[in-house]
């Protein structure tokens, strides 16, 4: 399936270029399954954008596009670790305190509303 | 600040101490939660589970401490069904050197509690012999904060809970750590070996990256039985049932201060 979305470099560029774009897309689709509005959302618009960008021949700019995927896996790295630490400090600790408590109930949570 | 020794121990200085480390497999913190209609429990089938995130914060600092060389090296349990090897892929993938997984027959899963836990983790530790374990403060599915302080107990060890920091003493013969307490922050001093319990704000855990994953396939994961380890996984609680918690009411808005008084009157609140 991955081989065929990604088109064949017939003017080559080298094929270390190419491995390296196939291991992008596999660890982006990886950290895909975190993804806050789903993992089929972000599968499609990732598929989507490295299809759009599967005719570039350029070496230089296949570089600065891999190293443009890195930066978008450092960016999900700082939106996951950010995401539960807020999660997490608003379910377990008291809202207006400079310093923390170390009881052990969650705070309030919203109930939910109806029944799934 | 308060200094707490029982025996002093020096740290193995030379070769690092060894870390053993608790990672419990638990529904995803993003997860929305739902109780099963029957009432007997969550729904568990086809949700997404991961690492206890107070887990995570262990591990971390585990791995922390084996860069900055005061540890020597850092071992990963779990105690749960077979997909707590995935669990314990990520504890590796994270930079743990090797992982324990204490296979729970699946009859027995939903009766596990912490007292069965801490048993298992210390006969592990009568094995094993690390100097320091880790444990999350406390899983985010029972919300219990009980397994460490048990395991402490049974080994009669020393416990530092809630760790928001970690480092060595003044004279580097025991472990220094902070503790977050009601009402602010506690120092205290422990001789190793000791337990400890992570807090949020001990660390950032770094996220296991896919070729991270890859690699931790590679490194030793040992199996063990609660039979091999002579432990009694019997129940001590059983569950009546779980509920939703209630559904909060709306609020009423008053138009005038004669309204508010009409309504907290007809409530009986006021005369």
């Amino acid at each position: 399936k991955l081989q065929s979305s990604i088109s064949d470099p017939m003017t080559s560029p080298p094929p270390q270029l190419r491995s390296q774009v196939i291991a992008l897309y596999k660890n982006l689709l990886y950290m895909g399954r975190d993804y806050p509005k789903g993992y089929a959302y972000f599968r499609d618009r990732l598929k989507s954008v490295f299809l759009k960008n599967s005719g570039v021949k350029d070496p230089d700019q296949i570089k600065v596009l891999i190293g443009r995927g890195e930066f978008v896996i450092k960016e999900l790295e700082a939106l996951y670790m950010l995401r539960k630490y807020r999660a997490l400090k608003h379910r377990y600790y008291e809202k207006d305190e400079a310093t923390t408590s170390a009881t052990t109930s969650s705070s309030d949570k919203e109930a939910p509303t109806k029944t799934q | 600040k308060y200094i707490h020794i029982i025996n002093k121990a020096d740290m193995a200085a030379s070769k690092g101490l060894k870390i053993l480390v608790g990672c419990k497999r638990v529904i995803d913190y993003a997860v929305k939660v739902r109780v099963k209609p029957d009432r007997s429990g969550v729904v568990t089938e086809g949700v997404k589970h991961s690492m206890n995130p107070f887990d995570e914060i262990a591990v971390e600092e585990a791995v922390r401490m084996k860069e900055k060389k005061l540890a020597g090296e850092a071992v990963a349990i779990s105690v749960g069904p077979p997909q707590s090897q995935e669990t314990l892929r990520t504890a590796l993938a994270m930079g743990i050197d090797r992982a324990i997984h204490v296979e729970i027959p699946l009859a027995q899963l939903e009766k596990l509690q912490p007292i069965h836990v801490s048993k298992l983790l210390a006969k592990v530790c009568e094995s094993e012999k690390p100097d320091l374990v880790i444990l999350g403060k406390q899983a985010i599915d029972d919300d219990c904060n009980q397994t460490g302080q048990m395991l402490a107990a049974l080994l009669d060890w020393p416990q530092a809970t809630f760790a928001s920091k970690i480092e060595p003493s003044q004279d580097s013969k025991q472990l220094r750590v902070t503790r977050e307490v009601d009402g602010g922050l506690e120092t205290i001093d422990v001789s190793v070996p000791a337990v400890v319990t992570s807090d949020l704000r001990l660390n950032e855990p770094r996220y296991a990256t896919l070729p991270n994953i890859m690699k931790a396939k590679k490194k030793p994961l040992a199996k063990m039985s609660p039979d091999q380890l002579g432990v009694d996984l019997q129940p001590r609680q059983e569950v009546i049932s779980v509920e939703d918690p209630p559904v909060r009411k709306a609020g009423a808005k008053v138009e005038s201060v004669e309204d508010l008084v009409g309504k907290l009157r007809e409530k009986g609140l006021v005369k």
